[in-house]
């Protein structure tokens, strides 16, 4: 059968069926069940009204326990098990896990993930911040904010062809057609490239590293005595943030060392997604591209909703712009950056057509999400591909905790 | 509000400026793709899309005279052009390496042995000799070439509508609509009731569910997908159409009930309890009153949903595509040729761009509702 016309006919098949479901089990309520007329019409009403909630969630309630509720058990099950022939599952324990921790391909995955997870939620809320607030002061904001919200749009596979575009690489003998390597063979170790690769990054690191010491700082100080109290749950949080920010400074130092004594092998064409370490880089460039839209379009909202007042009052005060936007604006809107922050994470945790579709994991680049695929689906090794993936939700388990917190809390 | 201080030009034209560059950075990507998708296989090989928009003038590698030969006025003749596709316009050219600039354009060179060579400006050359060419070995032909920016829509054609062509798009195309239309559509319809009834029905356990739904938003996919294959071979669905919706409509499910209840939870009580007064079902309330009036939602999380499905890769991978390759969809198609035609760019560039333009048109037609609706959706 054609598949369009397999389509059309589920279109219907399936929006009728639910339609149908809705109105003639409301009707069977009303009418049949517990009408709403005879000796107990004021009892029936009750009892309908009882049951109706019940008739509205079923299908949504069914779907979600199927297909996202039974699938958490399930994997954790599978992740103790291991087939053997039959199609019968033996209890394993936790072999799955050691077999798995053992396997030096696994902590390149989780290693890459950890830096994944740093780098491109705060690269893509800094861009986003960046585009929310300058964006916010130009008249063509709104055009600006289109067109770099737009790559959300684009489908990682679509975005993985887009920016292998850009890294593309041609023998040194041809002319190059990928944007990065023309851009790099135009330097030629002279002393703009000195100034453009070398002092240009340091001091971007250097900025960076001062940035990162002083959220660090905002982060530690309630801790020291600094005046103001400290909620007891937000202490491990502090901790881990003071450290994460420690490691950050001490990676950002030592690459700039490195860079200083680098000798940059300049004129010849580089294939990027080749270079160790640094080809995970370029492929959280194409996730921060697509991301910083996001970021950008959520943090511009509320930027907007920081009230007028407060900002008036510190112009009034003297305060310059960069005055106003640190230490009057962020600070107000510090819940929305978490918010996006924790969106992002779970985004990258998930990534998995990107890397599926660049580098498909070679010259480490490998992630929890295609380590798993490739467990699950070319090993065919379910039960380390299930033990990765509870690898995977345990590190979205804080998250899923936080936001049901929070849901809780708004809705008292 | 700044210029209270004084300060306000050079800040607005730092402003500027850094806006200008931030989207010429994200746009400069997708802009090589697209321009790329127009150009020819050898265009897009010998030089960076960036240059294909000026008038270029380079050395083009050396061609080799080739023809027919005919007998003109007693002397042997082979005529031809040296670029077939383009307009260029050639400014030197010689007959060897060592000396590709020797000549100009329209002059008629003697190459020995009574053969002569002329190239004209528009490319075209005749050699003619006062024997037969025989076997001999024909001249080479250098030349310096200005070509003006060139495009053509032949990679489109061949991808789209060449039923030949194995690398096509079109199968794909369709397969990919079959997949995101009943994928998009369902779990609106499913959401919506549910939402209605986690926002105006009162139940026990209703807080309960909402927070499951909020713990469920974050699920990765990654644990379903084992399980529901498993599933899905028990219960005789296996891969294909039917099995590769409803999992989109269950993974689709948590965000569409959260945005949708989200929204319903704000629309004004009184109007539901008139009409409950004047004697309205719940049924009638819903169909009625709460579904026009929650049309932005709806809206938001279809375009959301949209976008997923017809972007999506993992799904279709565990769920839809079989060894038959029948049912491939458009970014599996994708991820085929960057394996197999890795280096093609005017295939690559052609086919992800027909993937990326209909989400595209979609982003642009309805952003205010995608805005709206990642506005709601982010947990606050």
């Amino acid at each position: 059968m054609n598949p369009a016309l397999q389509g059309l006919i589920t279109i219907i098949i399936g929006v009728g069926g639910c339609i149908a479901y809705f109105y003639f089990s409301n009707v069977f309520l009303d009418k049949v069940l517990f009408p709403a007329r005879g000796p107990h019409a004021g009892r029936n009403i009750t009892r309908a009204n009882m049951v109706r909630p019940w008739l509205f969630l079923a299908p949504a309630l069914v779907a979600l326990s199927i297909y996202l509720a039974y699938p958490v058990v399930e994997t954790l099950r599978l992740s103790l098990t291991e087939r053997v022939a039959g199609g019968d599952y033996r209890y394993v324990g936790l072999d799955n896990y050691r077999a798995m921790f053992k396997e030096p391909k696994f902590w390149e995955a989780l290693n890459n993930n950890l830096l994944w997870l740093i780098v491109v939620p705060a690269a893509s809320t800094a861009f986003g911040l960046l585009a929310a607030q300058l964006s916010d002061r130009i008249r063509w904001g709104n055009l600006a904010k289109s067109l770099i919200f737009m790559p959300m749009a684009i489908s990682f596979v679509g975005a993985a062809v887009i920016w292998k575009l850009v890294y593309d690489t041609r023998p040194v003998d041809q002319e190059q057609i990928g944007i990065l390597n023309a851009v790099w063979l135009a330097f030629q170790g002279g002393p703009v490239s000195f100034v453009m690769l070398k002092l240009v990054p340091i001091a971007v690191m250097l900025i960076f590293s001062a940035l990162v010491s002083w959220v660090g700082w905002l982060f530690v100080r309630p801790m020291l005595g600094g005046g103001g109290k400290v909620a007891g749950a937000t202490i491990p949080l502090r901790i881990f943030a003071g450290l994460a920010g420690l490691w950050l400074i001490f990676l950002a130092l030592r690459s700039s060392v490195t860079l200083i004594g680098a000798d940059l092998p300049y004129g010849v064409p580089q294939t990027w997604l080749t270079i160790p370490f640094w080809n995970s880089f370029f492929l959280m460039v194409v996730l921060v591209w697509i991301q910083t839209g996001f970021a950008m379009v959520i943090l511009s909202a509320a930027l907007r909703g920081v009230p007028e007042d407060t900002i008036e009052a510190a112009i009034i005060d003297g305060a310059n712009p960069f005055q106003i936007f640190f230490q009057i604006k962020i600070p107000q809107i510090m819940g929305t950056i978490v918010v996006v922050w924790t969106t992002i994470t779970i985004v990258v945790l998930k990534v998995f057509d990107i890397v599926y579709a660049m580098s498909n994991g070679q010259w480490e680049t490998q992630v929890l999400a295609n380590y798993m695929y490739d467990k699950l689906f070319r090993a065919n090794d379910w039960g380390i591909g299930s033990a990765s993936a509870m690898i995977i939700m345990l590190l979205v388990t804080p998250i899923l905790i936080w936001n049901v917190y929070n849901a809780r809390k708004e809705m008292r | 509000m700044d210029n209270i201080v004084g300060k306000k030009s050079t800040l607005t034209w730092a402003v500027h400026i850094s806006m200008g560059l931030l989207v010429a950075l994200w746009l400069f990507p997708t802009i090589g793709l697209f321009v790329s998708s127009f150009r020819t296989a050898d265009q897009i090989a010998t030089s960076g899309w960036w240059s294909s928009l000026s008038t270029q003038e380079r050395q083009v590698p050396a061609i080799r005279v080739a023809g027919e030969e005919m007998l003109v006025d007693g002397r042997y003749v082979i005529e031809g052009r040296l670029f077939e596709a383009t307009n260029a316009v050639v400014s030197a050219w010689g007959t060897s390496s060592r000396e590709p600039e020797a000549y100009a354009p329209g002059q008629t060179v003697d190459l020995g042995d009574g053969l002569t060579l002329t190239v004209q400006q528009d490319g075209v050359y005749d050699l003619t000799s006062p024997t037969s060419f025989g076997d001999a070995r024909l001249p080479r032909i250098f030349s310096t070439a200005a070509t003006p920016p060139e495009f053509t829509t032949e990679n489109y054609r061949s991808i789209l509508f060449d039923p030949r062509n194995v690398d096509g798009m079109a199968k794909a195309f369709f397969n990919t609509l079959t997949v995101t239309i009943p994928a998009t559509i369902i779990p609106i319809l499913v959401a919506a009731f549910a939402a209605y009834a986690l926002a105006w029905m009162d139940f026990p356990g209703r807080a309960l569910l909402i927070a499951a739904i909020v713990g469920l938003l974050v699920v990765p996919l990654q644990l379903a997908l084992i399980p529901l294959l498993k599933l899905h071979n028990e219960v005789g669905i296996g891969k294909g159409y039917l099995g590769v919706w409803l999992a989109h409509t269950g993974f689709g499910l948590p965000l569409a009930i959260y945005l949708l209840r989200n929204y319903m939870v704000g629309l004004p009580r009184d109007i539901i309890e008139c009409a409950k007064v004047d004697g309205a079902s719940d049924f009638q309330i819903f169909t009625k009153i709460i579904l026009p009036l929650s049309f932005p939602a709806l809206a938001s999380f279809a375009i959301f949903q949209f976008l997923w499905t017809w972007n999506d890769l993992l799904v279709a991978l565990v769920f839809l595509l079989d060894s038959s390759g029948e049912t491939t969809v458009m970014t599996k198609q994708i991820v085929e040729l960057l394996g197999t035609r890795g280096g093609n760019w005017e295939v690559l560039a052609t086919a992800a761009f027909i993937s990326i333009a209909v989400p595209l048109c979609v982003f642009f037609a309805m952003q205010k509702y995608l805005v709206r609706g990642l506005l709601a959706g982010s947990v606050k």
